[in-house]
């Protein structure tokens, strides 16, 4: 290990960082902007020109607000909750390979910021842990509506992990690897994960919206019933912070899943026409933004799009249908690829 | 027999790197919205919500065993699910037999996931 | 050597969290330090290269087996003291039980000092890819019964939660 790559790294990490901060400030101004899009509103049109300052005012505000802790409430607890839901969002960015290598100087810089062996794995940990930051959270306000809408969100955030964590072993069992650098490189071309694996890839969506919090899946929010769900006592920037991550779970989710289903920063034909690998590098970022673009407008779409579910119906949905739906991916997947093996036991 | 996989501690570096990056961030943000906004406490506003009336009691109530046996449930799921990704890795290399041994497994599984279903543990109404 | 710094940090953190867990009063803090102490234990794995071992320690028991405890710790009605009080007898045979179990540990710590030598000892061993190798082919057996174990650990989740909900 050399200063360089350490300097590197770091560079490499502020910078990561950074983009997912702003992707969410402005996921938020997007969504507001489509959902009046979609309603045939106008949205925010105020703070500059198109309202383009709106997430920077909005920022100022949760900054300036009052910041209510309830007496009842148990204090460290109910300032941890916020906090740990923004740091296991934050900890996904690093293990999406943002673009190929970039060479600078004869010395090749991978735009990843940690390739590990076991990328999946890990991204899998860091999900099962933001279930916590949402039971303290609740738990610690000592209010029913938000216990209430903390146990619903990890009781559904459980639930549709089983069905995510077995739709992605069908992908893993095509490309025989872990490491999301890997699979984002082995689907150059049309070799789009999303062409071998369709059944695999729609339920890894669906589960992405579960886990996220957002529509048709926000039970844990649904304002009819539980006020406010598990952030009802929140204020100023530690409401932010909830939110907030809700916004960079969107962010990182659709990068997941262009990464892992939709060819990541691969494009088909581009090789023809580019032949500059430090081009090809850059128009590979733009590509990636531009399916995560895709996605998160997609996101958008559905929420403004679909009602919300009834509780018994996600449980089901996650339950009775993903979980054998899943399965039944794996087993075909597998009895697809040893077809000729089958095939020559049977024969023989 | 060993596989020649590359893979060293080190890899894990920059994710220890985004880790203090991140918790910094964190913790500049809830220090910085505890130091500026104002601060006029009164009785009634640290009171928690419930919908304008007085509150009952706490929130320390026990709840529905649904959501409990869903999480026992989920972690069963989870230690099988842990199980299949060193076989998914290895999917081509085990061949045939791999197959069948997860196949074997799986129908384990479905067992339980039948009974499950049989016993309407999983029923919501 | 920086791994050697890391290893006494990490062993530190885990044995400090380990005596937060018994010390601290709520039990959901004992949780939450836990927790912790899980990551701290996950990080000794990872300096030993074994990386599988380290995201599943990570998503078995800090992602699910701690989540089940802090239900069961918010389904427990935390409004009164309920702290039973203790007879003599039990805390006695507590202290005898958990005496007896550090006995063991140690013995077994010593009968293991000289077993392996860091030179025989391959990096890569830790790996998924060389994890499923082994367990697929000469640890079948186990793998099979492990899931019949699982499948009777359903059975009575489901029986133990049927009384109540019926």
């Amino acid at each position: 290990m050399t200063l360089d790559f350490l300097i590197y790294k770091i560079i490499l990490v502020l910078i990561v960082f950074s983009i997912t901060l702003l992707v969410a400030t402005y996921s938020t101004y997007a969504e507001r902007k489509i959902a009046a899009f979609l309603q045939d509103r106008i949205g925010p049109d105020r703070a500059g020109p198109f309202g383009i300052l709106q997430p920077l005012a909005d920022a100022v505000k949760m900054f300036m607000k009052e910041e209510i802790i309830p007496n009842v409430s148990n204090k460290a607890l109910f300032v941890l909750g916020p906090g740990i839901c923004m740091l296991t969002a934050c900890m996904t960015g690093v293990i999406i390979p943002w673009g190929k290598t970039i060479n600078i100087g004869g010395t090749d810089y991978p735009l990843q910021i940690a390739d590990v062996n076991i990328g999946i794995l890990y991204l899998f940990g860091v999900l099962s842990l933001g279930v916590y930051g949402i039971m303290i959270g609740g738990w610690a306000s000592n209010n029913k509506y938000s216990l209430l809408g903390a146990i619903r969100a990890s009781s559904q955030m459980i639930s549709y992990e089983v069905a995510m964590g077995i739709s992605i072993i069908a992908l893993v069992m095509t490309t025989g690897t872990l490491s999301t650098a890997e699979i984002a490189a082995q689907q150059h071309g049309w070799h789009w994960n999303v062409l071998i694996q369709p059944l695999g890839c729609l339920i890894f969506i669906i589960c992405a919206f579960a886990e996220t919090n957002r529509a048709p899946f926000d039970l844990p929010e649904c304002e009819t019933e539980l006020v406010g769900g598990y952030h009802t006592e929140y204020s100023s920037m530690k409401l932010g912070l909830f939110l907030f991550s809700e916004y960079i779970n969107m962010f990182i989710s659709s990068a997941v899943i262009a990464t892992f289903y939709f060819g990541g920063y691969n494009m088909p034909l581009i090789g023809r026409w580019v032949h500059d690998p430090n081009a090809l590098a850059i128009l590979g970022i733009v590509f990636l933004f531009m399916k995560i673009v895709g996605f998160i407008f997609f996101f958008m779409w559905v929420r403004w799009t679909l009602p919300r579910f009834r509780y018994d119906q996600l449980m089901n949905l996650g339950w009775k249908i993903l979980i054998p739906l899943s399965i039944l991916n794996l087993v075909l997947t597998g009895a697809w690829m040893m077809r000729h093996e089958i095939m020559v036991y049977f024969v023989k | 027999m060993l596989l020649a996989v590359q893979s060293t501690p080190l890899d894990f570096l920059p994710i220890a790197l985004m880790f203090v990056v991140a918790l910094g961030f964190v913790v500049i943000m809830l220090f910085l919205t505890h130091q500026l906004g104002p601060k006029k406490k009164s009785k009634v506003k640290l009171e928690t919500f419930e919908c304008g009336i007085e509150v009952q009691g706490n929130a320390r109530l026990p709840f529905s065993i649904k959501y409990f046996l869903v999480a026992i449930l989920f972690v069963l799921f989870d230690v099988e699910v842990i199980f299949m990704y060193p076989w998914a890795v290895n999917f081509k290399q085990l061949g045939l037999i791999g197959f069948v041994e997860m196949l074997t497994f799986v129908g384990f599984l479905l067992v339980g996931f039948y009974y499950i279903l049989k016993k309407g543990a999983l029923k919501w109404e | 050597m920086i791994t050697t710094y890391l290893f006494y940090l990490l062993s530190f953190l885990a044995i400090m969290f380990a005596l937060m867990v018994v010390f601290s009063k709520n039990p959901i803090h004992s949780v939450l330090y836990l927790v912790l102490a899980f990551f701290t234990i996950a990080g000794h794995y990872v300096l030993l290269n074994a990386q599988f071992l380290a995201a599943v320690h990570i998503i078995v028991y800090a992602g699910a087996i701690m989540v089940l405890f802090l239900f069961v710790i918010m389904l427990l009605n935390l409004n009164k003291e309920t702290e039973p009080h203790k007879s003599v007898w039990l805390k006695a045979s507590a202290a005898v039980a958990s005496g007896s179990l550090l006995v063991v540990l140690v013995g077994s710590l010593k009968g293991a000092a000289g077993i392996q030598s860091a030179k025989t000892f391959d990096a890569s061993i830790g790996l998924i890819e060389n994890l499923g190798q082994t367990l697929f082919n000469d640890f079948l057996l186990p793998f099979e019964v492990s899931s019949i174990l699982l499948l009777s650990a359903m059975v009575g989740a489901v029986m133990l939660g049927k009384k109540s909900i019926k």
